[in-house]
């Protein structure tokens, strides 16, 4: 009875977040209802016993990623409700929403073709609670999936060099920058 | 050791009675604790500039804040026109909330080792003396201190005025750049303690000074610690969210009344909540010697001592450092702390290990030299290649 309380409060505020991020008018309210979503998501694992991806949801994706986010929303000041009608492409609003459609097509299509649990059988073995948890996780990420887990950190720091190569501005040009006194 | 013994027979009514209790005397203590922190840092620094300080409210005037605050109730709740009203609204409320929470999981009390594993009675129950020991633990301090990011950020934006705006902006820039640091020094005492909850790594530390971490850990996590920790709370010498001289007031410029007072508390409350957690984490929370009568009584004694010499040591900062300059700021975070505490966090991990398996000293310590040896030189070689390539680039240009 409680699961099913908390799972349907959790969506339902899943579910408000993800309309109000394409509703909002103002992408730091935008990027709020974003952030309402990434809660419910963590509710959920929590409710799965999943304790430690909450954790991590709310510290990475909540903390960190939509930080950046806000970030670049009011450093660039577009911090404003834009002309939806000025678009860049002219074919843009109509491939969303074949897009969006299709995606939705499929969606209706596997709810019904699908009849059994999609997630029938469990993860991992062994008793999910505290740091149990934990300790499961370490040992698939590092034992089963150490590969693919490796490859994408080297996948993250060659798009963390690639963006400061981006971003390095040659050094007599920086020179020319900070002495009109805009080095912050 | 998986969560409060309180909750392992089901729960009943005296089992929420308890959680009430726990939760408002952790509410109060908080509140009366930051009454206290502003006195202490008003009369504090006034002492180390020579100055006399709040005096007149109250015996030495202990009840300035008290008054600040009924002040702060009765004035005019102004909005500029500028502002986003909503989220104008909603950000003192993200910063108050997130700096109760942070201090839910803060073992204040209870006798660690020796057979007893940290529990107290209360009313023929036993439990911690802590409002939660969920089983991800510190974590949660980490995704407070995250969240707590958006309080000082959308203030900032939500003004609608440029000085705020800067001042929050350094802000996420500052606190995104030192979590990073933080959350690595807080790993290597997962690693030792081998739990996220606050009250394993409490008992992990039980029986003498020299199991705790600042100690076992060597002492290179708890200062990376404590210099994250103060850039995190935006304290002296890393204040440059609200450095008066460039920013006004910073991100809470435009604030006033009890808005601008919930600020303010969130600020004194995670100064508290920042030496609680580096009390549990490195100085082994409530453990001390018990020396008379009252055996639950001298934890709590000993866990406040504890904390009252990490709050000094706040103000001592704030009336000795002068503040650093932005590109300092980024320097000691990124350049400096956390190549330091990740050098660290591998040494402990492999010094672990190594226990662990059993390992060859020479055999462990030598492989990990010629490791370090080979990628260093590697890491230089493609840095001084880059430099040249790019040095080429830019004469062709």
């Amino acid at each position: 009875m409680v699961d099913t309380v908390v799972f349907i409060l959790a969506a339902a505020i899943c579910l408000t977040g993800a309309l109000g991020v394409i509703l909002a008018r103002n992408p730091v309210h935008s990027a709020l209802m974003l952030v309402m979503t990434l809660f419910g998501i963590a509710v959920q694992f929590v409710a799965q016993e999943a304790h430690f991806l909450a954790a991590v949801q709310v510290i990475v994706y909540a903390g960190a990623i939509v930080v950046l986010f806000l970030f670049v929303i009011m450093l660039l000041g577009v911090d404003r409700a834009q002309n939806l009608e000025l678009s860049v492409l002219p074919i843009q609003k109509w491939a969303a929403l074949l897009f969006g459609a299709g995606s939705l097509a499929m969606l209706g299509v596997l709810i019904i073709v699908v009849k059994d649990p999609v997630t029938g059988a469990e993860a991992m073995g062994g008793s999910a609670t505290g740091d149990e948890n934990v300790r499961l996780l370490a040992r698939s990420l590092f034992s089963d999936y150490v590969y693919a887990f490796e490859l994408t950190s080297l996948l993250l720091v060659i798009a963390v060099i690639g963006a400061v190569v981006l971003a390095r501005k040659p050094k007599k040009v920086l020179d020319s920058v900070t002495e009109e006194g805009s080095e912050a | 050791m998986t969560g409060d013994p309180l909750f392992i027979d089901g729960v009943d009514l005296g089992d929420i009675g308890i959680m009430a209790v726990k939760v408002l005397v952790a509410f109060t203590f908080l509140l009366v604790a930051t009454m206290f922190m502003v006195w202490f840092e008003r009369k504090l620094i006034s002492d180390m500039q020579n100055r006399i300080g709040p005096n007149v409210a109250g015996p030495w005037g202990l009840l300035q804040t008290f008054a600040d605050g009924v002040k702060f109730f009765f004035k005019e709740d102004l909005r500029p026109e500028n502002a986003d009203p909503l989220v104008f609204r909603l950000a003192p409320y993200i910063a108050a909330v997130t700096a109760f929470l942070s201090f839910a999981v803060v073992p204040i009390g209870g006798s660690f080792g020796s057979g007893s594993s940290g529990t107290v009675t209360i009313f023929g129950r036993e439990t911690y003396l802590q409002v939660a020991d969920p089983p991800i633990g510190i974590l949660l301090l980490l995704a407070m201190s995250s969240i707590a990011v958006y309080g000082v950020m959308l203030a900032g934006w939500a003004s609608g005025s440029k000085y705020p705006l800067i001042g929050s902006v350094r802000a996420s820039a500052q606190a995104i750049s030192y979590e990073a640091a933080l959350g690595m020094a807080t790993v290597v005492v997962v690693i030792l303690a081998g739990t996220l909850s606050t009250h394993g790594i409490v008992a992990a530390q039980s029986g003498g000074i020299t199991r705790w971490f600042v100690v076992s850990s060597g002492i290179v996590p708890f200062l990376v610690f404590l210099i994250a920790a103060t850039a995190e709370l935006n304290r002296p010498p890393f204040d440059l969210v609200e450095a008066e001289q460039e920013l006004v007031g910073g991100f809470h410029t435009e604030y006033s009344s009890i808005r601008f007072a919930l600020f303010f508390l969130a600020e004194f409350m995670n100064v508290i909540t920042m030496s609680a957690i580096m009390v549990t984490l490195f100085f082994g929370g409530p453990a001390g010697p018990i020396l008379f009568g009252m055996t639950w009584f001298w934890p709590t004694i000993w866990f406040l001592l504890k904390v009252l010499v990490f709050l000094f040591v706040f103000v001592w900062f704030r009336a000795t450092l002068p503040r650093l300059r932005y590109d300092q700021l980024m320097h000691l975070g990124w350049k400096v702390l956390i190549p330091l505490i990740l050098f660290w966090l591998m040494f402990i991990s492999l010094k672990e290990l190594r226990a662990a398996h059993n390992w060859n000293w020479v055999a462990t310590y030598g492989a990990a030299f010629i490791a370090l040896v080979i990628g260093t030189a590697l890491l230089l070689a493609g840095l001084r290649a880059g430099d040249r390539a790019f040095q080429d680039e830019l004469e062709e240009a």
